[in-house]
């Protein structure tokens, strides 16, 4: 008989249940109110009494309600459909939600269950399968979406009967699997998952090994992130982390991309709601919306179910990869996730850890992460998580518990820095404080010397040290002014303006310079170390400013020509040219 | 509040009386239920069991353990209807201009989030006139932007005057702590402008209980969403001061034991902001609800737990500052930033707006490098020289918040400056539009 309970106390959106019976952590119980139903998950259990957190407002709830268990973890429903759906953090379909305003209790289930999918089996009957092996195949959008044995499935299975060729309907039986006892289990297209819990359906993970292109070249170039990798973006208000978290999500050469606004401003989402639709993919003329599903739970909507967005949309992410897809999972921000998890602590009146967030938050913040990686199914095919969160650091200060959790398990670094968001040199990713560690990844290493060219790495960690070199040089220049310092230092500066403003800066907003495939990315950088290594004769330091401006303009130029390009190449000619006069004198 | 209480249970024995709180033995109450305790309201913020602990607005001084306490059976409400246009109320939606009670249908204050997808992308541009903010910092409906200002700074006079040229259907007033003479000034300076009908005021001054603030930026919008939602009208919300808003719910959550975090803020206060400022919409049959608020800071310190995670929210921010070169107030252009601007330059503005928007802020950035580098004893080159007479012009006839003229003339005005002080390969504007817009006649 499943547990029922009354309600004995309620403080915000923390309500504490006197249970009849056994009742399980994070167990999903539903409070009866005005002819609705709220959600609640349970968060702590003290004798026979269930802390839970409401997923909406408690306003107008009394003590005596009565409470009923579900006996069920949250979970998520997966199953074709769910591609280019907007979800609120509990998997509810927001378009298909009634009104203007989210009304309470309002819930509906997240596929469509009257449409027909174009059905193909894969297994054959009395094979042995084990959950996620793949059973059959329909079309989403135009991605083979793969019928799997439920992740539940424990054990190996015989496939006793397998639907022919056919449309069907996601609750349709397509497949009957005996278990080792002979035990018939009935398989339709839909499972459920408890997002709390790895989905763990595959053989092994491995390290992550191959470059995931982004066409952003501060990413590309200086930080590469791999498939399967994480990485994540820190940064003060208005340096551009949703602006680049949106440029990732147009880009990046992925299979399916999912977004977990969370937390966030409902505008930025709105954004994406207006143009998905319009833009198309450039890799393969398809809409944007087609790979795209988002996990809308904005900063005014209920604070508990940030938590709950953040692993609906990891899950959701951990179903597509089981099918041999690449998927990137973007989460803006977790911070906000941070501080939901630090208000319902604090209302349990727990211990709190540094501002008050809960002792375990490093804890929460890497097994997240941990979900993400590259995994070897169990069939022999790939498929990967890549996982890139921001971070919003009170104060911008980035020595603050979430921020520096995250530094430790976190393998990609992508510091925004205000310095350069003020002087508009966007993306405002700070070249020397970020970092990719999968560039001392020898899989890494061996990828980019098979795929790029053999000596990209040497080439990146020289580019770096141009930088860093042109930094120290404007240093000495501030203080000591620009004739109280040798004119090799205003060169040396200069130089590493160029990699900033060629390499490091990036149009947004233009439609050739936004995005530049890795075979441009080599090209230029190519070039420009060419421009580093030339010796430059020069008679005082204004002469230096003023050749280089000229140079900076030409490859800008070129940023925003088409590759190869008749004036794409006229524009190489006056650099050539620039460089031959300036090396010759 | 005059409700009819007949009939309703009464309760007399308070076991715990705070500064701010007080505890009662009670059942069949509803959370964030309202009630009347010896007459002041308040408003249930935490259950266990029977006991009922009640946050009193007004305070607890006083206030004696056999107190009458009528729990009101609803949550906060402001009744609304067409009658709220020119009315001036308290905190809790009582008339303190003398006119009669409100009448109407009651909403619920504090209501439920807009779904996303029902929201409309902003794109209506908001003229007012000010340069500093048309030209560089470009405001639309549905957008949620803040002052970040000093307290002595006129912030009050630039909302007002930004209120009324807004051309918004309606203007809603949310003061929170605002001094005596404040609310006089924007009194007046509505009534001189002939815009009472169109004004709804929700006032807490100083001399009011602080705690009662917490209700205004809720009764404000709820105002607002009646207005934009069932009369589909632009609506305008001015918040002042969300700084001691903030201060209040510090108050409270202090009183109630809980656990501070960063600057004694509560650690649910980004929470409790979005959930104000995100009330700004845009819907999509043309209502909208714009929030200018202001939050004052602390010797210009934006690192500040309130300014900070307003900034975490808001759609950009407004800083005022003094420039000695003209004696004038100006909206900073460097520090300023409207997030939604991109909606609306030279889609609803003429093409080169967002050109000679950043060129002539790079321009005005070279000329502070130039200042400093003359206070650090450089030398200064004929180019600083232009670039600092640049500067001062620029200030003067676009930045300075007393500036009234349209985009368009702003425009002209801006490459008019450009033209006087500058060469066209100088200020690093497409040559499509140099050739369109430079001003004929220039020696150039």
């Amino acid at each position: 008989m499943p547990t029922k309970g009354k309600v004995k106390g309620i403080i915000a959106n923390l309500v504490i249940v006197e249970a009849d019976g056994p009742v399980a952590q994070n167990e999903i119980c539903m409070i009866g109110m005005d002819g609705t139903e709220l959600m609640a998950e349970v968060i702590k259990i003290q004798n026979n009494r269930a802390f839970v957190q409401v997923f909406e407002s408690t306003r107008g709830l009394k003590v005596g309600t009565e409470v009923d268990f579900t006996g069920s973890m949250l979970e998520v429903t997966l199953g074709p459909g769910i591609l280019s759906r907007n979800y609120d953090g509990l998997q509810n379909d927001l378009d298909r939600l009634e009104g203007v305003f989210l009304k309470k209790g309002e819930r509906n289930f997240p596929l469509d269950e009257n449409a027909e999918w174009k059905y193909k089996p894969l297994a054959l009957k009395g094979e042995e399968v084990v959950a996620g092996s793949w059973l059959g195949e329909v079309t989403e959008n135009w991605m083979p979406h793969k019928i799997m044995v439920p992740f539940k499935f424990s054990g190996t299975y015989t496939i006793k009967w397998m639907a022919p060729s056919g449309d069907y309907k996601i609750n349709e039986v397509i497949a009957i699997l005996a278990d080792s006892k002979g035990n018939e289990h009935k398989v339709t297209m839909v499972q459920k998952w408890p997002v709390k819990l790895p989905v763990k359906a595959y053989r092994n993970k491995v390290r992550p090994f191959r470059i995931m292109e982004t066409g952003i070249r501060v990413i590309d170039t200086l930080n590469p992130m791999t498939e399967g990798g994480t990485g994540f973006i820190p940064g003060p208000f208005g340096c551009g982390k949703t602006v680049l978290q949106h440029a990732l999500s147009r880009q990046a050469e992925a299979d399916m991309v999912v977004i977990a606004a969370c937390g966030e401003r409902a505008n930025e989402v709105v954004e994406i709601f207006t143009e998905f639709p319009e833009l198309i993919d450039a890799r393969t003329g398809r809409k944007l919306i087609e790979r795209t599903t988002i996990i809308a739970n904005t900063s005014s909507m209920p604070v508990a179910a940030r938590e709950a967005s953040v692993y609906t949309a990891m899950t959701i992410a951990e179903y597509y990869r089981s099918m041999g897809l690449k998927i990137l999972l973007l989460a803006d921000s977790t911070s906000r996730w941070a501080q939901a998890l630090r208000e319902m602590s604090n209302r349990m009146e727990e211990l709190p850890g540094p501002d008050a967030f809960p002792m375990d938050l490093p804890a929460i913040i890497s097994n997240y992460y941990s979900r993400a990686g590259y995994v070897i199914l169990n069939n022999g095919n790939s498929g990967s998580i890549t996982f890139i969160g921001t971070v919003s650091p009170a104060g911008g200060n980035l020595k603050e518990p979430v921020t520096e959790s995250t530094k430790k398990t976190a393998r990609c670094f992508y510091a925004l820095s205000q310095q350069r968001s003020d002087s508009k040199r966007y993306p405002a990713i700070d070249p020397i404080d970020s970092y990719s560690k999968y560039l001392e990844y020898d899989e890494v290493k061996e990828y980019i010397s098979a795929n790029i060219s053999p000596d990209w790495v040497d080439d990146v960690i020289k580019t770096r040290d141009v930088l860093l070199k042109g930094r120290e040089a404007q240093e000495q220049i501030n203080i000591l002014g620009d004739d109280g310092v040798p004119v090799d230092y205003h060169v040396r500066f200069w130089k590493s303006e160029v990699v900033d403003f060629i390499v490091l800066q990036q149009d947004g907003f233009d439609v050739v310079d936004r995005l530049t495939p890795i075979a441009r990315q080599k090209f230029m950088l190519d070039k420009i170390l060419g421009v580093i290594d030339t010796e430059m004769k020069f008679e005082s330091f204004d002469q230096v400013a003023s050749w280089f401006k000229k140079l900076i303009n030409l490859f800008k130029q070129m940023n925003y020509s088409s590759f190869k390009s008749d004036e794409f190449n006229n524009y190489l000619k006056e650099i050539d040219q620039m460089l031959t006069e300036i090396s010759g004198r | 509040m005059k409700e009819n209480i007949a009939f309703q249970k009464i309760y007399t024995k308070l076991t715990r009386i705070t500064k701010a709180t007080c505890s009662v033995k009670a059942a069949d109450i509803g959370y964030e239920e309202l009630a009347l305790v010896n007459g002041r309201l308040s408003q249930v913020v935490k259950i266990i069991e029977d006991d009922v602990t009640l946050q009193i607005f007004s305070g607890t001084e006083g206030l004696p353990t056999n107190a009458e306490v009528i729990f009101l059976g609803k949550a906060p409400a402001l009744k609304v209807s067409d009658d709220l246009a020119g009315r001036f109320l308290n905190a809790y939606g009582e008339p303190v201009d003398g006119g009669p009670a409100l009448s109407g249908k009651e909403l619920e204050i504090g209501g439920p989030a807009v779904n996303p997808v029902r929201r409309e992308q902003p794109s209506f541009l908001i003229a007012t006139g000010i340069a500093g903010i048309d030209l560089n910092n470009t405001l639309v409906t549905g957008q949620k932007i803040p002052f970040f200002a000093d307290p002595d700074q006129p912030f009050n006079q630039v909302m007002a005057t930004v209120a009324l040229r807004a051309q918004a259907d309606k203007i809603i007033l949310g003061g929170m702590g605002l001094s005596n003479d404040d609310y006089l000034y924007y009194r007046n300076t509505f009534e001189n402008a002939g815009a009472l009908e169109r004004i709804v005021a929700f006032i807490n001054t100083t001399e009011d209980p602080p705690v009662e603030r917490l209700l205004v930026p809720d009764m404000a919008l709820a105002a607002a969403e009646y207005f934009a939602v069932e009369k589909k009208e632009k609506i305008l919300v001015l918040l002042t001061d969300m700084t001691l808003f903030a201060d209040a719910l510090s108050i409270v959550s202090n009183r109630m034991d809980q656990i501070p975090s960063k600057d004694n803020m509560p650690g649910s206060l980004y929470s409790d902001l979005a959930k104000i400022y995100e009330k700004a919409v845009q819907f999509p049959d043309g209502g909208s609800i714009t929030i200018i608020a202001v939050t004052t800071l602390s010797g210009g310190d934006i690192t500040h737990a309130i300014p900070d995670n307003t900034g975490y929210i808001t759609e950009g921010q407004l800083f005022l500052r003094r420039d000695a070169d003209i004696g004038k107030v100006i909206v900073d252009p460097f520090r300023s930033l409207s997030r939604l601007k991109q909606l609306v330059i030279g889609k609803q503005t003429r093409e080169d707006h967002g050109q000679v928007m950043n060129s002539s802020i790079r321009l005005y950035a070279d000329a502070a490098n130039a200042r400093t580098k003359h206070e650090n004893g450089f030398d200064l080159s004929e180019y600083d020289n232009r670039a600092l007479g640049f500067a001062k012009e620029y200030s003067q006839k676009l930045l300075a918040i007393d500036v009234n003229i349209d985009v368009t003339t702003m425009l002209d005005t801006g490459w008019e400056l450009f033209a006087k002080y500058f060469s066209p390969a100088e200020i690093g504007i497409k040559d499509e539009f140099v050739k369109k817009y430079w001003p004929q006649g220039s020696n150039n």
